[in-house]
């Protein structure tokens, strides 16, 4: 592990605060789209049987 | 062959649902590559310290806010000229991530900013107009949410995309238009002298590579989403009608 000394609040802080900020990123477009995509699914079924 | 055909939504499915896993990975490898080898392998700074770090988060963030405001206004541009869906729904999806990558540049820039200049914020030109453009992408989003009819959010949002354009702009060349404040000038740039050292250097192009990448994936992926939405919105209206 690289030594941050007096700094390591500010760099440990941005990495954390980044990497959170970018997987709850990753999370919402990703559910956002499988959500999409089941919901016309379902609509398109319906459609054919209806 | 044209460019234009991809905006038709069943060949832009077709194509961006290739791209999307092949670029997920590049994306991946990249970033782990350069935040690794930027956290792990590379020394102080002589004057920063161990904030130099930051560097390999920070500005790659802050390129891919400011370009993907660009890459929006040419997408609103094209809806208001051609009227392409795929056009304007793709600068809805990249505000998403161009929101959250504004916002990590602006903390990590805080972050960055006390131990270095001894304040979290001054209203230094560039700071101020990444503010002003951190407001304008919430204000894009909000005004999507806020109008039923696609059309016309898109015809509004296209608009404010344009205005807001020129933060954007000043985001980017605010410290070579004003030479004041606290914020230095371009950490990447053509000339040897002016850019970081090397050492540096290698592993930031990585990350930027990287940020770059997700960047693309993400808003290849939101804009599937909402083609789907449009779609099934679509096919709800028939049904009723």
């Amino acid at each position: 592990m690289p030594e941050l000394g007096k700094y390591a609040f500010a760099v440990l802080s941005s990495y954390g605060i980044t990497i959170a900020l970018i997987i709850a990123l990753v999370g919402f477009v990703v559910l956002r789209n499988a959500k999409a995509r089941r919901a016309l699914e379902a609509i398109e079924r319906g459609g054919k049987n209806g | 062959m044209s460019l234009w055909q991809y905006a038709n939504p069943v060949k832009f499915l077709h194509l961006s649902g290739k791209i999307v896993p092949l670029a997920t990975v590049v994306s991946a490898v990249c970033l782990i590559a350069g935040l690794y080898w930027g956290y792990f392998l590379t020394p102080d700074d002589y004057k920063q310290g161990s904030t130099v770090k930051i560097i390999y988060i920070h500005v790659p963030s802050a390129l891919v806010a400011i370009n993907a405001w660009f890459m929006m206004l040419v997408a609103s541009l094209i809806w208001l000229v051609r009227r392409h869906h795929v056009s304007v729904l793709a600068s809805k999806a990249a505000s998403h991530v161009g929101v959250v990558m504004t916002l990590i540049a602006l903390i990590t820039g805080a972050l960055w900013g006390q131990p270095m200049w001894g304040t979290w914020w001054a209203w230094d030109p560039r700071l101020t107009s990444f503010l002003i453009l951190f407001l304008f992408y919430l204000g894009y989003i909000a005004l999507w949410a806020a109008i039923d009819n696609p059309d016309t959010a898109a015809d509004l949002t296209s608009v404010l995309c344009i205005v807001g354009s020129v933060f954007a702009v000043l985001s980017r060349y605010a410290v070579n238009f004003w030479n004041q404040g606290l914020h230095q000038g371009a950490s990447l740039s053509m000339d040897k002298a002016e850019h970081v050292s090397d050492v540096f250097y290698y592993p930031l192009l990585l990350s930027i590579a990287g940020f770059i990448l997700l960047f693309v994936v993400l808003t290849l992926v939101g804009t599937r989403t909402e083609i789907r939405q449009r779609r099934a919105k679509a096919l709800l209206a028939r049904e009723r009608g």
